[in-house]
C-alpha cells in the first residue's frame, strides 16, 4: 500500500486547507489524513486482525493522557500498545495530573515527551490536541477533544463499515440521533466523503445536521436528504448508523420524551431492510437501541467496538513509522 | 467638518477613511494605535454618502504593512487605505481579506484551548456560497464574519 508523504497542505474540517509542519506525524482530526492514508490505516488494521500480537512497538514508551476519564478508548488504546509489545506511562484522569495545579498544556506536553516516544491525548477543551501537536517534538494522537474530533473512532467505524459492506464506495448511509453535536457522524461524513455516498440524515427538528455539513456534502456532490421519522426509513440502506440522544440537549424535557421513544431502534423495524444491512453506534447506548435488537444478525456495534483495538494498533503504529 | 479634517493635510503618514462609524474604534484597537507615539488625528460621525456615518483616522509619519491593514478588511471591508507622501497620495490600497487571521479574532466557542489556555488565536477564512466564515484553527468551529468577536 502506497504511504504518502505527511503532506504541506492538509484539509481541516469543512473544506479549509491549512498548514501542518512538515515533520509531524500526528493524527488530529480525520480530514488531516488523506484517502490513501484512511484506506492504508484499513488495510493495516486488517493486517493486526489476523495477528494482532507483535513486538513491533519493543522498547517503545507510549504515554496515555487522559485530561477527563475516558475508560472505553483507554483501554483500547493501552490494548493496542501493550500487544505490541511497547509500555504505557500515563494518567488516567485529570485529578491526578499536574494540570490540576495549574499546569498549562504547553508544559505537560514537554514534560511528557522527554519520557514518551508518543502521546495519546484526550481533553475536555476543543483544539488542545491541534495545539498540543503543534508544541509537542513527540507525535500526538487526538483521542477526542471535547465535542470536536475523535479520529480513531472514525476509523473504527470505517473499518467496520468496509468489514460488513466489502466496500466502502456507494454505500447508502443512515445517520440517526443528535445529528447536531454528535460529533461522530460529522467525522464520518468527511472521512466518507472520499467514497461517493449517499447519505440520509434522521433526526428531530432540534438536533438537525448544521448546515456547514450540509454546505459540505452539496460542495463534494454526495446526496442527502432529510427526515424525521426513523421507522421505514432506512430500508434502502447499508449501514444504519445510531447515535445517542442525550437529554441534555434539550430545552423542553417534554420534548425529549417524546423524541426518545421516536429514536429507538427495535428489531421488528429490520424487517423489511436489506440483507447487508448493519447496524452501527459509538457506544455507550442508552435506549436508542432495543436490547431485542441485540441478538439479530444486523447488529454490529459489539463487534465495531472490538475493531477499535485493531485499529488502534495501526494508528499507533503509522505515527512510529520511520 | 470633514473640510476641515482634510484641511488638516498630513504631509506623510497613512489616512483610513470610510470606516463605518461604530468600527472605528475596533479599527484603533486592531492596529494598536492607541499604543502609537504619532501624532493621530481620529474623525467620527462624519456624514458619509456612502457608509452612512463615518469615521476617519490620519496617522503621521507612519506607514503599515500590508499584512497590518488587511486585518482592517475583516471588519470595515469598504474602509479606504490612502498613504501619503508630501502631502500627496502615493498609494491607494485596496483591502484584501487574508487567508488566515491570527490574533485580533477571539474565538466565539468558550470551550475552545484558546479561550482557557494561552494560546495565540488563528482563524482560517473561509467562503460558504458566498459568505465569509473564519474557521478556528483549533476547535475547527465557524463564524459568520460579522458575528466575529475582536480581541
Ligand atoms: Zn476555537
Amino acid at each position: 500500500m502506497k504511504k504518502s508523504k505527511p503532506g504541506l497542505y492538509a484539509p481541516l474540517g469543512v473544506g479549509a486547507f491549512m498548514l501542518i509542519p512538515m515533520s509531524n506525524n500526528n493524527l488530529v482530526s480525520i480530514a488531516d489524513y488523506s484517502k490513501e492514508e484512511i484506506l492504508a490505516i484499513l488495510d493495516s488494521a486488517a493486517d493486526f486482525e489476523t495477528n494482532p500480537n507483535r513486538k513491533t512497538l519493543d522498547g517503545k514508551v507510549i504515554a496515555t493522557l487522559f485530561f477527563e476519564p475516558s475508560t472505553r478508548t483507554r483501554l483500547s488504546f493501552e490494548t493496542a500498545v501493550i500487544r505490541l509489545g511497547g509500555s504505557i506511562i500515563g494518567f488516567s484522569d485529570a485529578a491526578t495530573s499536574s494540570s490540576s495545579k495549574g499546569e498549562t498544556l504547553n508544559d505537560t506536553i514537554h514534560m511528557v515527551s522527554c519520557y514518551a516516544d508518543a502521546i495519546v491525548m484526550r481533553h475536555p477543551l476543543e483544539g488542545a490536541a491541534r495545539y498540543a501537536s503543534e508544541v509537542s517534538p513527540v507525535p500526538i494522537i487526538n483521542a477526542g477533544d471535547g465535542a470536536n474530533q475523535h479520529p480513531s473512532q472514525t476509523l473504527l467505524d470505517l473499518y467496520s463499515i468496509l468489514k460488513t459492506q466489502g466496500t466502502l464506495e456507494n454505500l447508502t448511509i443512515s445517520l440517526v440521533g443528535d445529528l447536531k453535536y454528535g460529533r461522530t457522524v460529522h467525522s464520518l461524513i468527511m472521512a466518507m466523503s472520499h467514497f461517493h455516498p449517499t447519505f440520509k440524515f434522521i433526526a428531530p427538528d432540534e438536533l438537525k445536521m448544521p448546515d456547514e455539513y450540509k454546505v459540505f456534502c452539496k460542495k463534494n456532490n454526495i446526496p442527502f436528504t432529510e427526515v424525521f421519522e426513523l421507522a421505514d426509513n432506512f430500508n434502502d440502506s447499508d449501514i444504519l448508523y445510531m447515535t445517542r440522544v442525550q437529554k441534555e440537549r434539550f430545552q423542553d424535557l417534554m420534548e425529549y420524551e417524546r423524541v426518545k421513544n421516536v429514536y429507538t431502534l427495535k428489531n421488528s423495524m429490520l424487517e423489511n431492510t436489506k440483507p447487508n444491512l448493519r447496524v452501527l453506534h459509538p457506544l455507550p447506548r442508552v435506549t436508542e437501541i432495543d436490547p431485542d435488537v441485540d441478538s439479530n444478525e444486523k447488529a454490529y456495534y459489539f463487534k465495531q467496538a472490538q475493531n477499535g483495538l485493531y485499529v488502534r494498533q495501526a494508528i499507533v503504529s503509522k505515527v512510529l513509522a520511520p | 467638518m470633514e473640510k476641515e479634517l482634510k484641511v488638516a493635510a498630513l504631509r506623510n503618514g497613512t489616512v483610513i477613511d470610510h470606516i463605518p462609524a461604530d468600527k472605528l474604534y475596533k479599527v484603533v484597537s486592531i492596529l494598536h494605535l492607541d499604543n502609537c507615539e504619532q501624532q493621530i488625528t481620529i474623525g467620527n460621525n462624519l456624514d458619509s454618502a456612502k457608509v452612512g456615518k463615518k469615521g476617519i483616522i490620519k496617522i503621521s509619519e507612519r506607514a503599515f504593512a500590508e499584512d497590518e491593514t488587511n486585518k482592517i478588511a475583516l471588519i470595515a471591508p469598504f474602509a479606504k487605505i490612502n498613504i501619503i507622501r508630501d502631502y500627496q497620495v502615493v498609494e491607494k490600497r485596496p483591502l484584501t481579506l487574508p487567508e488566515e487571521i491570527k490574533e485580533i479574532v477571539q474565538c466565539a466557542n468558550p470551550n475552545c484551548i484558546t479561550n482557557n489556555q494561552p494560546v495565540t488565536t488563528r482563524f482560517h477564512v473561509m467562503n460558504n456560497e458566498g459568505e465569509i466564515m473564519l474557521k478556528c484553527h483549533y476547535c475547527e468551529r465557524e463564524v459568520k464574519r460579522d458575528e466575529v468577536k475582536i480581541r
